[in-house]
């Protein structure tokens, strides 16, 4: 695994470096490539985006550190945002997100047992009008409720459960 | 008809066919066809102010650029974070054409070498079509060398930001976008001088909204703008509507619409016929809460006349509580937003957000003392004004407000 030599991630990373006056801008761009490659961002992934932007690699951290999207452990392969805020929470979304952390058997925070799903509570997500709603890996799914949360998660399972190709 | 939510009258009009078919990048040949200084005019002369919240004078924020300068950009500030903000969203989503045309036309107002849109991490899905957008209009020649054959030329680019409200904040979301932490910057120097924007270049930065109205500026004219909304609110807002109401959505009217013509006849008046509607956040988590008082329902929703309520109409992300809702658990929940959100750079807001906090947590426990509710209000009082940014001051507003409007919520949870 990496990121440097990697054809899948060769046309991103120029896409990026071309894109700004300075590599250092390139920071966020790649920091989410490494996250891509390695499922969280690690100490490898840390130091390739160091090495691609001649940065110090404590420099990149920094930036992975300061910024909620950028996980620093490793996570399920669902990572679930469920928005708490107040527009959410005036729509049942505490009592919504009490209900799934029980429901996988999870803290805020934590990874499910068999490791599929990461749950933490986020700050506004710019859907107060389609509330309870989470995003699953950066992608919106909104209007839930009980039902429909447990039909996805049904979805995800079986999904998690088939065979994976080997040129995938 | 809508002017900016166009995705709601014209089927397709994200593509980019349609939105042709639809007058689109009409206003963009026509300041093509005007020296920049002309663009800046009718933009100066149709009244449009900042929709980002602070609501200043869009025209007059692109003529502080200096001409001379050989180097400068636009930065449209699509990091929607607000409490209650969904306005950005639906404008990208439903309509993106008419965000990279009002961008176009503001760099070739202040004659930009690129656009960089920051787009708050979450947003990866817009990212992509705008990505797409853009590559379609650089076939079509209208972005990268020589758009239309005009002999300008200019870039557009999207920038993903990954979680952090602060980058809203314009100095922020600049130290994002070249790599540092999104934290504010001392000013003077401003985005719009020398030194002070991106890369060190003079630098516009400019909301989603605020931008999208630029089209039909220069394709109606100033006078067609200014005859929308109110004396010193010209043209429309998309008001977002969360909370206790029975259809909570964006809802596109003229600016100096009044809440009650919003909250009763568009959004269906409050969720539960007999829990009336108790209190308002009419900028989301950072402006000032009011009692929804019939004063208040009456009040058009202008940047001059929400000022006579003693709040602001800001970004008009409003989040409507009915009389169910202990305003205490408001403050609690719109502090824990600030205490994470704060950036950490200035004293007063790290450590002020995060003993309101804890403070607020213990009043809700009825661990509290009437001397708590005092000392949260005097820790928010000396917040407010003493940081870098605006976050201090919107950090210290739900603690000050809610205390001010609704103190018997705060008495019910503590012993005199």
């Amino acid at each position: 695994m990496a990121i440097i030599g990697n054809p899948k991630y060769e046309a991103r990373v120029n896409h990026h470096l071309a894109k700004y006056e300075t590599k250092r801008s390139a920071v966020m761009p790649l920091l989410y490539i490494a996250q891509e490659e390695y499922g969280w961002v690690n100490s490898d992934g840390i130091s390739e985006v160091a090495e691609i932007l001649n940065l110090d690699p404590t420099q990149v951290k920094s930036i992975a550190g300061f910024y909620t999207m950028y996980s620093e452990k490793p996570k399920g392969k669902y990572w679930l945002h469920v928005c708490t805020d107040l527009p959410c929470a005036l729509s049942g979304a505490d009592e919504f997100y009490d209900w799934l952390k029980a429901e996988l058997g999870v803290e805020d925070g934590a990874t499910s047992e068999d490791g599929l799903f990461t749950v933490e509570h986020v700050m506004c997500l710019a859907a107060c009008d389609k509330a309870p709603m989470l995003q699953c890996n950066f992608r919106y799914v909104e209007n839930l409720d009980q039902d429909k949360m447990r039909e996805l998660l049904a979805k995800w399972r079986q999904e998690a459960a088939q065979p994976v190709l080997a040129d995938e | 008809m809508h002017i900016l939510l166009r995705g709601r009258d014209i089927a397709n009009i994200k593509e980019l066919a349609t939105y042709e078919r639809h007058d689109g990048f009409t206003g963009l040949k026509r300041a093509l066809a005007m020296t920049p200084a002309e663009v800046i005019d009718v933009v100066k002369a149709s009244g449009l102010r900042g929709r980002g919240g602070a609501g200043f004078p869009t025209g007059v924020k692109w003529s502080f650029i200096p001409q001379h300068e050989p180097v400068k950009y636009v930065t449209v500030n699509a990091d929607e974070s607000e409490t209650g903000t969904f306005k950005d969203r639906e404008i990208m989503e439903e309509n993106p054409y008419q965000l990279i045309e009002g961008s176009l036309i503001c760099a070739y107002a202040i004659q930009a070498k690129a656009v960089y849109i920051y787009l708050r991490g979450e947003f990866w899905d817009i990212g992509d079509q705008l990505d797409a957008c853009i590559e379609a209009l650089r076939e079509r020649n209208m972005v990268g060398r020589n758009i239309l054959g005009s002999g300008y030329d200019c870039e557009v680019y999207t920038h993903l930001g990954a979680g952090a409200y602060i980058c809203g904040e314009e100095s922020a979301l600049l130290n994002s976008l070249e790599g540092y932490l999104g934290q504010p910057r001392v000013r003077p120097p401003f985005p719009a001088q020398k030194g002070g924007g991106l890369y060190k270049e003079a630098t516009v930065v400019n909301n989603v909204e605020t931008l999208a109205n630029v089209p039909f500026i220069m394709r109606e004219g100033a006078e067609a703008f200014k005859a929308i909304g109110t004396e010193q609110s010209a043209g429309p807002k998309i008001y977002c509507v969360s909370g206790h109401v029975k259809r909570p959505g964006n809802y596109e009217l003229p600016m100096g619409a009044t809440f009650r013509e919003l909250l009763f006849d568009h959004a269906g008046g409050p969720l539960h016929d007999n829990r009336p509607f108790k209190a308002m956040l009419p900028s989301g988590g950072s402006g000032p809460i009011v009692p929804l008082s019939d004063e208040v329902l009456d009040t058009p929703m202008s940047y001059e006349h929400t000022a006579d309520i003693g709040t602001i109409i800001g970004s008009a992300s409003i989040i409507i509580m009915d009389e169910s809702v202990d305003i205490t658990w408001v403050a609690s929940k719109v502090t824990k937003f600030f205490a994470h959100e704060s950036c950490g750079k200035c004293t007063p807001c790290r450590e002020g957000t995060y003993w309101l906090d804890k403070v607020i947590d213990r009043i809700l426990d009825g661990r509290g003392s009437a001397e708590d509710v005092k000392r949260i209000a005097d820790v928010a009082e000396n917040m407010a004004g003493a940081t870098l940014c605006a976050l201090g001051d919107f950090a210290a507003n739900p603690i000050i407000h809610t205390i001010r409007h609704f103190p018997d919520d705060f008495a019910q949870h503590v012993q005199a």
